[in-house]
């Protein structure tokens, strides 16, 4: 069985689920980072396969775009999260309610 | 001359404005007196054009600005100057000077003496552009602005309870009467495409009987509120809660004579329509009457005295409606001097005594009050018609009038009531002046008001006096606006008996008056046999027309205001806008849950947020993809 293009697409839409699921139920900030890059490469997957299917390499130059994007995002969360965790003691989500209204 | 007009108009109103500055603080003599001096640069300059219309007799008319110009309708800020209303502006800005300088003294010892100019100002500004206009607009407006300083000036003690509700009355029973003036001038609009004096009554003459008989009927609404016809005169009486200086301006002088000028204004209106003015002059016949009634037996001297107002103004409407409308602006006249002057005098008795104005309590008050006594009695002469003060002049011309005209009933009605008229003035005078000095059970010490206020009042005693003998030059001069309506009785012998029988007639009831009251001794208690009969207590009670009013008209009326606040207002309206108003609180209110403040529970939105408007996307996508198919169906269902 040839692989094709909606494999590839299906793959991506079982990790945006996953990823999906992740972010609302996840309460460790950690792991919500990590549900958002599963969130994020699924889609990377996507642009790719489509990029590929039509070739045209836009998709691909967009993914790129997105790992490097997802790569500074994590960098500042983390180093937000590094901060929380010393101040607090800990990095449940539960607990962040100062936006409360 | 033009200039002379914009100065007669606005020297009130720039009096008023100054005023108007010093309301807040404390008393400032000065500001009585720059505005007393205004005013009488506004008489001055009335006095100017007086000589230019005797000279040369040209109406000056100018229009200084366009008020209101749209489509077909063209109102300017127009003013004239002719015979008929220059006459009123002399009796409007000599009788306000004299107010004005009498006003400095009674107010004296008032905290809102400058708030007093400056409605005092305003209202001679107001009563000059209801005179001046050229329009039944200007008019209007003045009519407002009048009523609204009457208001004003009634109310002007407001923490007195009895003074705002008597101003409230007044201006209450004048918007019933303005709407009916409203609905005239609108009518004449409608009927003419013109406001302007000149235009209306050229087309006037090209109408139907019936179109004017209404038009003429809604003007008299108006004028029947402004001068307190019956059945809106209750307010008249009631306005004596205000100082006396605006009784005396006011209420007697100038405004109430408005809906007089009204009618005399618009005699081209009523020449056409005799009806109305037959029904006018009947009016105005049985207002003399009703009203002298109600002030033979009133024990207070402000209420005796407007009752007198309202009798007088019945003469002036009967000589209008007859068509005598130079003899009723000549009453009009006369009636300002003299009646000005008996308030005023009324005011300084009470001032002497310390605002007791029940004449039973008074009684020999010629002795410390020489000048005031002197004063009065003059003007109770010129007011009861006798040879040669200015109300014989006047009243004598009316009731020739209505002789000439064969309305004979009009005219014994208005002869009887020339007596009562003489019998309640001089119970007045012979109560407050002659007699015991009764005052002394109550422990009052009167005293004479001050010089000045003597000498301001003093102009209007010689025109009272000599008022009659410009008969002959005020009708030469306003014939050329006026109809040219000679009275003149046929035989000289029916003339003379008819003069002599009045003039004794007259006298008789001013005997008997002295007679019965010059020497009355005690107060009464309403024990006396007198005071116990029925027709006393009508008359005493106004014919129980108050109380009518108040228990068949002011309290259904509160009732069903109540019903309508309870009911309708507090079930309906309210209950609409709550009722929205909570759905939208409601909704916040749940839906604040939302904004826990957690991260994860907004996450958790945001992603239902997402699925939603994708869901929505989708629907719509599809719709927009099948629309023709979704249409057939549904007409098929025959929904669209």
């Amino acid at each position: 069985m040839e692989i094709g293009l909606n494999h590839y697409l299906v793959l991506s839409t079982i990790l945006f689920a996953i990823g999906l699921v992740g972010v609302m139920k996840r309460k460790n900030l950690l792991l919500l980072f990590f549900a958002t890059e599963i969130l994020l490469n699924s889609v990377n997957i996507a642009f790719a396969a489509i990029s590929h299917y039509y070739g045209d390499l836009t998709g691909q130059m967009f993914a790129f775009f997105v790992i490097a994007i997802a790569a500074s995002e994590v960098a500042v969360g983390l180093g937000l999260l590094i901060v929380w965790f010393k101040r607090h003691g800990n990095i449940d989500l539960d607990s962040m309610t100062s936006m409360r209204g | 001359m033009e200039k002379f007009l914009y100065i007669a108009l606005f020297a009130p109103l720039v009096s008023s404005l100054f005023a108007a500055l010093f309301t807040t603080t404390k008393k400032k003599t000065f500001v009585g007196i720059i505005a007393s001096l205004l005013i009488f640069t506004a008489f001055a300059s009335s006095s100017v054009l007086l000589a230019h219309i005797l000279n040369n007799g040209a109406p000056i008319h100018v229009e200084m600005m366009t008020w209101m110009a749209t489509g077909d309708l063209y109102i300017p800020f127009g003013f004239v100057v002719d015979q008929v209303s220059v006459t009123m502006m002399m009796v409007v800005t000599l009788v306000s000077t004299i107010v004005h300088i009498y006003s400095i003294g009674y107010m004296d010892h008032d905290k809102s003496f400058n708030r007093f100019f400056a409605w005092l100002s305003a209202f001679v500004f107001s009563m000059m552009i209801l005179v001046m206009s050229d329009n039944y607009a200007g008019l209007f407006i003045g009519w407002e602005g009048v009523g609204l300083c009457s208001w004003g000036l009634i109310g002007f003690w407001f923490h007195k309870e009895s003074a705002t509700w008597a101003a409230n009355e007044a201006f209450i029973m004048n918007r019933i009467a303005d709407l009916g003036m409203l609905i005239g001038i609108f009518l004449v609009y409608w009927n003419t495409g013109t406001l302007q004096y000149d235009g209306a009554f050229e087309a006037f003459k090209t109408l139907d009987t019936a179109t004017l008989t209404w038009i003429g009927i809604f003007l008299f609404i108006g004028a029947m509120g402004k001068s307190a016809q019956f059945p809106l005169h209750t307010w008249l009486a009631d306005a004596m809660e205000g100082p006396t200086p605006v009784s005396a301006l006011i209420h007697a002088a100038t405004m109430v004579t408005a809906g007089v000028y009204l009618v005399i204004r618009s005699n081209e209106l009523y020449d056409l329509i005799p009806h109305v003015g037959l029904f006018i002059a009947s009016l105005g016949a049985f207002v003399a009457l009703f009203a002298a009634s109600m002030a033979l037996v009133n024990r207070d001297m402000k209420r005796i005295i407007a009752y007198s107002t309202l009798s007088q103004l019945g003469y002036m409407f009967a000589a209008a409606g007859l068509g005598a409308y130079w003899v009723a602006l000549f009453h009009l006249m006369a009636h300002a001097f003299f009646k000005a002057l008996l308030f005023l005098g009324a005011g300084n008795v009470m001032h002497a005594m310390h605002d007791e104005l029940d004449p039973f309590k008074m009684g020999g008050l010629k002795k410390v009050m020489k000048g005031t006594f002197i004063m009065m009695t003059l003007a109770s002469v010129a007011l009861a018609g006798i040879f040669p003060l200015a109300g014989f002049f006047s009243k004598d011309a009316i009731l020739e009038a209505a002789f000439v005209e064969h309305h004979y009933i009009i005219y014994s009605v208005l002869l009887f009531t020339a007596g009562l008229t003489a019998f309640y003035s001089f119970r007045l005078v012979a109560l407050i002046f002659h007699g015991e000095e009764r005052y002394k059970l109550f422990g009052i010490h009167p005293h004479e008001a001050y010089k000045f206020m003597l000498v301001a009042m003093s102009p209007l005693l010689i025109l009272a006096i000599i008022a009659g003998a410009m008969k002959g030059t005020y009708y030469e001069m306003v014939i050329s606006v006026l109809p040219e309506t000679e009275y003149h009785i046929h035989s000289h012998l029916v003339y003379w008996v008819m003069t002599i029988g009045t003039q004794l007639f007259v006298i008789g009831a001013v005997v008997y008056a002295y007679k019965k009251y010059a020497d009355w001794k005690s107060v009464p208690d309403g024990s006396s046999d007198v005071e116990q009969s029925f027709m006393y207590k009508l008359l005493y009670n106004q014919y129980y027309i108050p109380y009518a009013y108040e228990e068949y008209i002011v309290k259904p009326y509160r009732e069903i205001s109540e019903i309508f606040w309870t009911k309708v207002d507090m079930k309906v309206v309210d209950a609409t806008v709550d009722g929205i108003a909570g759905i939208i609180y409601g909704t916040g209110e749940k839906t604040r849950d939302m904004q826990s403040g957690n991260l994860s529970t907004m996450l958790k939105w945001m992603v239902a947020g997402t699925v939603a408007l994708l869901s929505l996307a989708v629907v719509f996508g599809l719709a927009a993809r099948n629309s023709d198919e979704i249409v057939a169906i549904l007409s098929a269902l025959g929904v669209m």
